[in-house]
């Protein structure tokens, strides 16, 4: 591949990305300060010993965020993961299978994405206890259905080729036909999917996170931090946006990175180039 | 198809797009198939059939209505059956430690829980229907009461957001469509995939401290009560309304230019071109016709994205609406209101998406006339 041929969009976002990947992994030796030890006063300006000022509690914000980096990124990338494999281990089963399987998967989809995301997941978790990893099933569930969708639609366009049907008349299984031959030759185009759901996991997260049903505290996350510092807005505290803004700063690079592969995924096959 | 929901991940590609705003005439002729079996078993068979012969916009149209009433049906049973079937109990939370197994006993029986599932279904499902949708738990206020109020709250806060982002939305689209390549498309495509990347929450802040704490022009917390004038809540939700526009905005647009170029670079649009007509009229009288059910499909799509938009900001605005209400149910695990809430949000988002799948049908003309 030539590196030239990148545009610059997607380079900011490769660099975006890989700060947040920096900071997720190696938080304890960047981070100056703890997760939650308490160093000053509340509410501090930035600048001085505290590059970014404290938060509600007197905790540094700086710390606090690149911890963040680690909870968001981890969660996120560990729900977009999970319904990945989820989505798509479901929708080529249904691909291939085809008949009562395919119906019985496709119609119980359809009753999933009739709730919208967000509400699902509140009201499965006003039941569930709050744990991490059940926040983490629930949202790599809900997402899984979007994955189904694009999932059985890319498999079904591989699944009537040839070599398949060779495949089939050679008397290979169905597990073999899922994972031999129709994964490796829609994994492209999967693949900027991949970018789009962790951007949105990424926010989804936040959303949650922000509407205190996400991480539970004294666990730094991005979403949270808003949620912690919120109330210090109608006084001209500006602690509450940086957190926001590492959020939005995230998902832009994700997308910047996304749209470049989409476009040249698209390219590709030909067309007049107009979308 | 009433799920085709909004893809609220972020930008949504031409590919995708296009799958998506074609979807809902093709999957209306091979659902078809299923849903007329389906109804032949409740309807005489040949009256049917002569039905979808004579009237087949009228066929799709009812079978579309009455596959939203089986979808909300069955999406009560989930939010219903969901919550009975997961685990975690309201008596054990409320208690906390002092749960001694008699006083758990005690408050089941206060609740009702003691009684099977089934009957509890049907007798929630039957007082829903009626609009009753049982005490609070926490409170123990009447929930269609607290409904009442805050979903005309809500409703009023969507229906401008509504009301500037829908006309603001498709002539951006155009705009960029008609620039497509050059600087505006440009500058628009990435402002709007920005937009598209920005949390709810983190506009809503934004506008507040330049709007509300910096310059002043603007109120907040958003308040309403129901002594206020007109005016006066049209300025207390102005900000809410501007996030939610600012939210919308991006999406609709995308989705928008997406479908009108996929309009444009259709053969007879080129074939248009080189005849040697001019821009507009191409775009007034191929176009256009052609991407009015795509675009109304946009638009109705992103309007059921609303529903969700509406939760976090009512939120962040402390705005007393449905989503305000429904967040802090879910804290204190108070299920009456959040099943209510649930099957409120999730009707509507439903009916949105069958009106999109109407009004797509409605707009081809190839389901308009019988053949």
């Amino acid at each position: 591949m030539n590196l030239r041929a990148i545009p610059l969009s997607a380079w900011v976002g490769f660099v975006g990305i890989a700060v947040a990947l920096i900071c997720a992994l190696f938080a304890p030796f960047i981070a100056p300060f703890g997760e939650s030890q308490v160093v000053g006063d509340i509410w501090l300006p930035g600048g001085g010993d505290y590059l970014l000022g404290t938060d509600n509690l007197g905790r540094d914000l700086l710390s606090r965020l690149i911890y963040g980096a680690r909870t968001t990124i981890f969660v996120a990338l560990a729900a977009t993961v999970i319904s990945f494999s989820l989505g798509m281990l479901l929708s080529f089963t249904a691909a291939v299978t085809g008949g009562f399987i395919d119906q019985l998967f496709s119609r119980f989809n359809d009753l999933m994405m009739a709730i919208p995301t967000l509400i699902f997941a509140l009201v499965v978790l006003a039941v569930l206890p709050q744990h991490l990893w059940i926040l983490i099933l629930v949202m790599a569930v809900l997402d899984s259905t979007r994955v189904f969708r694009i999932g059985r639609a890319v498999a079904l366009d591989v699944a009537v080729m040839e070599f398949v049907e060779a495949a089939r008349l050679r008397g290979e299984g169905t597990g073999w036909i899922i994972f031999r031959e129709i994964l490796p030759n829609t994994l492209s185009p999967l693949l900027a999917e991949f970018g789009l759901r962790f951007a949105f996991s990424i926010l989804f997260l936040s959303t949650l996170s922000f509407l205190g049903l996400g991480i539970q505290p004294p666990a730094a996350d991005w979403g949270g931090m808003v949620k912690d510092n919120k109330d210090g807005i109608i006084f001209g505290i500006n602690a509450a946006l940086i957190p926001g803004g590492a959020i939005a700063a995230l998902a832009i690079c994700v997308n910047l990175v996304v749209d470049w592969l989409m476009k040249r995924t698209s390219s590709l096959k030909g067309g007049r180039g107009d979308a | 198809m009433a799920a085709l929901g909004p893809e609220n991940g972020p930008a949504p590609t031409s590919e995708t797009l296009a799958a998506g705003t074609t979807q809902p005439q093709a999957a209306a002729v091979a659902g078809s198939g299923v849903i007329a079996t389906m109804n032949t078993g409740l309807v005489d068979a040949g009256f049917w059939r002569r039905f979808v012969r004579r009237r087949p916009m009228a066929a799709l149209i009812l079978q579309r209505l009455g596959l939203s009433v089986g979808l909300l049906f069955a999406v009560s049973l989930m939010i219903f059956g969901g919550v009975e079937a997961l685990p975690g109990d309201f008596a054990t939370t409320y208690l906390g430690q002092s749960a001694t197994p008699q006083a758990v006993e005690n408050i089941r029986k206060d609740l009702g829980l003691d009684r099977p599932v089934t009957e509890r279904y049907f007798s929630w499902l039957g007082h829903a229907l009626q609009g009753d949708f049982g005490t609070s738990w926490a409170s123990r206020n009447s929930v269609s009461e607290q409904i009442g109020k805050r979903l005309g709250n809500s409703l009023f806060l969507a229906f401008f957001a509504a009301l500037i982002s829908v006309p603001l939305a498709i002539c951006l689209g155009m705009l960029a469509v008609q620039f497509r390549n050059r600087l505006p498309d440009k500058i628009i495509n990435v402002v709007s995939l920005a937009a598209i990347s920005l949390p709810e929450f983190f506009v809503g802040y934004i506008l507040i401290v330049f709007f509300a704490v910096k310059w002043g022009v603007a109120t907040f917390p958003a308040t309403v009560y129901d002594s206020m004038g007109f005016m006066e809540r049209l300025s207390a939700i102005a900000l809410p309304v501007a996030t939610l526009v600012l939210v919308v905005l991006a999406h609709m647009m995308r989705m928008t230019r997406a479908a009108i170029l996929n309009v444009m670079s259709s053969a007879y649009v080129e074939t248009a071109e080189l005849k040697g007509l001019g821009a507009f009229r191409i775009i007034a009288r191929h176009a256009a016709p052609n991407a009015v059910a795509p675009v109304i499909n946009v638009v109705a799509l992103n309007l059921a994205y609303l529903v969700v938009g509406v939760v976090v900001v009512e939120v962040v605005f402390v705005y007393p609406g449905m989503g305000q209400y429904m967040v802090d149910a879910v804290t204190v695990r108070d299920m009456p209101v959040v099943q209510a809430c649930g099957l409120i949000f999730a009707a509507f988002y439903i009916f949105l998406n069958m009106a999109a799948d109407i009004l797509a049908i409605m707009a081809n003309p190839r389901l308009r006339h019988p053949r």
